[in-house]
């Protein structure tokens, strides 16, 4: 293969790994902080998307349209951890068929306003220009795409290890307990965290549509290869969100392109590998009381 | 100022405080002894309310704070510095100390306020290392960085679980004279201990417990010269 096509792919890989980071990084720092798996995360993806898409049919402009997705995806993420999993807190059976269960009624609901057919995003005039690379010509789109995960990840690292509320989500991460007898409200804590979260995805999802198209069914193949990424890149960091979510990533799409029938299982061996070595994945501080 | 009447925790089915009454008068140091499994962590979780007592009632300057959730505790003015020291690992020395919530209360005249720069100022080698991690600490220093978190909420009651537990003697003397300071400083102290002497040097009244309950209740050295109580309860 030429080595202007590996590199293209390279790049598609990457792109794809910054859309899988924006989910990884929220799913992560959510189980690692509040002990909960969020199995409905991928509904937020969904939503991001299509609010969206719905927003620039109303010629409200991709930015525009995406800023206001982002913005209502958060507020859908502030109420379903207020009223329905602060009640399932510590209790692991009940969050899983709780999060399970609303990730289906998240679909449905999709499906019952948008319809089963497959739609798609436009991309952005401004960004719908291919830029030669050395003989390839590549979407500036997907380029932009990897840009804005790199930021984000710069952004949430600054945000984890620079700032009085970083160290406040790390001492939750460490215990939980202690941190509330020194006066920190916990509650308020678990659900900015959850809205943030809840945004990155619905993010992830409004620059995952021209790239990825949209139809249900995306959020649970997205959350599976989350999931992986938690796990390689270890519980509650941003860093092992970013590290693991480009390899996945880059595993997934080279994958498809060498060896299209066995893409999924090398994510997992991956996944397995990794474990093995570091049973607390890449990143992981290890299991916390 | 802190007042507990006939308070009753539970752990699920087993009833560990059963029916404990006492006070900490404002600006004294009040030890709480006893042996293992005796209640007394249960205790100053009950206060802190981290294990909510069933029945009873605890008040704080004439408040009922029982019930509240731990950080309303904590914002009301009471510090904790837990069995085990509990220093959060994944942050630095400095970072232990900024994460304590930033508390809004007026202080009454006299009394000390404190900020990082009080508390590095009482605990010079924590504002020397304050990049290292906290748990890269001796044991003694990560005691001070306890005490010192507890302090950066700004309280007017402290509640000590074991400080001296696992620390030389050497450094069990340094917290002695730790806690006698503070005490000048005009906070109010709760001190449980195992370590009989150390409690006896530093409080003003000393209670003892076993199976949940106050058993016996006195000065120090009314304690140091009931060698009863000692053998039968505090095993020295
Ligand atoms: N989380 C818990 N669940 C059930 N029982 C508990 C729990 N924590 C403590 N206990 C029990 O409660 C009793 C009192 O425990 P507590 O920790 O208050 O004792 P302590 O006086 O602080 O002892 P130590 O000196 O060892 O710290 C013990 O019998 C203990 O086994
Ligand atoms: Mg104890």
């Amino acid at each position: 293969m030429a080595t202007s096509i590996l590199f293209m792919h390279i790049l598609n890989g990457l792109a794809y790994g910054m859309l899988l980071f924006m989910i990884a990084a929220g799913l992560s720092i959510i189980f690692g902080l509040m002990n909960i798996v969020n199995l409905a995360h991928g509904a937020f993806y969904l939503g991001g998307v299509y609010i969206a898409y719905s927003l620039v049919q109303q010629n409200l402009g991709f930015w525009l349209a995406m800023i206001a997705s982002i913005v209502l995806v958060a507020g859908l993420g502030v109420l379903m951890e207020r009223f329905l999993l602060e009640r399932v807190y510590g209790k692991e059976l009940e969050q899983v068929l709780l999060t399970f269960g609303l990730s289906f009624i998240f679909a449905d609901l999709v499906k019952w306003i948008w319809g089963t057919s497959p739609l798609a995003l436009p991309v952005p005039s401004s960004l719908d220009v291919s830029l030669d690379m050395g003989g390839t010509m590549f979407p500036a789109y997907r380029l932009f795409v990897i840009l804005v995960g790199c930021l984000l990840a710069v952004l949430l690292w600054y945000m984890e290890n620079k700032t009085r509320i970083g160290a406040i989500i790390r001492a939750g991460v460490d215990d939980r307990q202690m941190l509330s007898a020194l006066g920190i409200n916990i509650k308020v804590v678990f659900t900015s965290i959850f809205a943030v979260g809840a945004a990155l995805a619905g993010l992830s999802g409004v620059l995952g549509g021209p790239i990825m198209g949209m139809y249900v069914g995306i959020d649970s193949e997205i959350l599976v290869s989350s999931l992986v990424i938690v796990v390689v890149g270890g519980l509650g960091t941003w860093k092992g969100a970013f590290i693991g979510a480009i390899l996945v990533g880059l595993v997934d799409t080279l994958g498809r392109v060498w060896f299209p029938s066995l893409t999924m299982a090398m994510v997992f061996v991956i996944m397995i590998i990794v474990l093995l070595i570091k049973p607390n994945g890449l990143f992981g501080r290890g299991a916390h009381a | 100022m802190l007042k507990l009447e006939d308070v009753h925790t539970y752990y699920g089915y087993s009833h560990i405080l059963q029916g404990l009454s006492f006070s900490v008068p404002k600006g004294k140091c009040v030890a709480l002894l006893g042996r293992n499994g005796a209640g007394k962590t249960t205790t100053i979780h009950s206060i802190a309310g981290l294990t909510p007592p069933r029945t009873g009632r605890i008040s704080y300057l004439d408040k009922p704070i029982s019930g509240l959730p731990p950080y309303k505790i904590a914002r009301h003015g009471i510090g904790l510095v837990p069995q085990g020291r509990r220093i959060f690992p994944s942050l630095t020395i400095r970072e232990n100390l900024i994460v304590p919530a930033k508390d809004s209360r007026q202080t009454e005249a006299g009394q000390k306020k404190w900020d990082l720069e009080a508390v590095f100022e009482l605990f010079p080698v924590l504002k020397e290392r304050e990049q290292n991690m906290g748990t890269q600490l001796s044991g003694g220093q990560q005691q001070m960085l306890a005490i010192g978190r507890a302090l950066m909420t700004n309280p007017q009651c402290i509640l000590m679980d074991e400080p001296s537990e696992g620390l030389a003697p050497v450094i069990i003397e340094q917290v002695g004279e730790i806690i006698t300071r503070l005490k000048d400083t005009g906070l109010s102290i709760l001190l449980v201990e195992q370590n009989f002497y150390l409690a006896c040097g530093a409080a003003d009244h000393v209670l003892v417990m076993s199976k949940g309950q106050i058993v016996w209740q006195g000065s120090p050295t009314e304690l140091l010269a009931n060698e009863e109580i000692q053998h039968q309860y505090l095993g020295v």
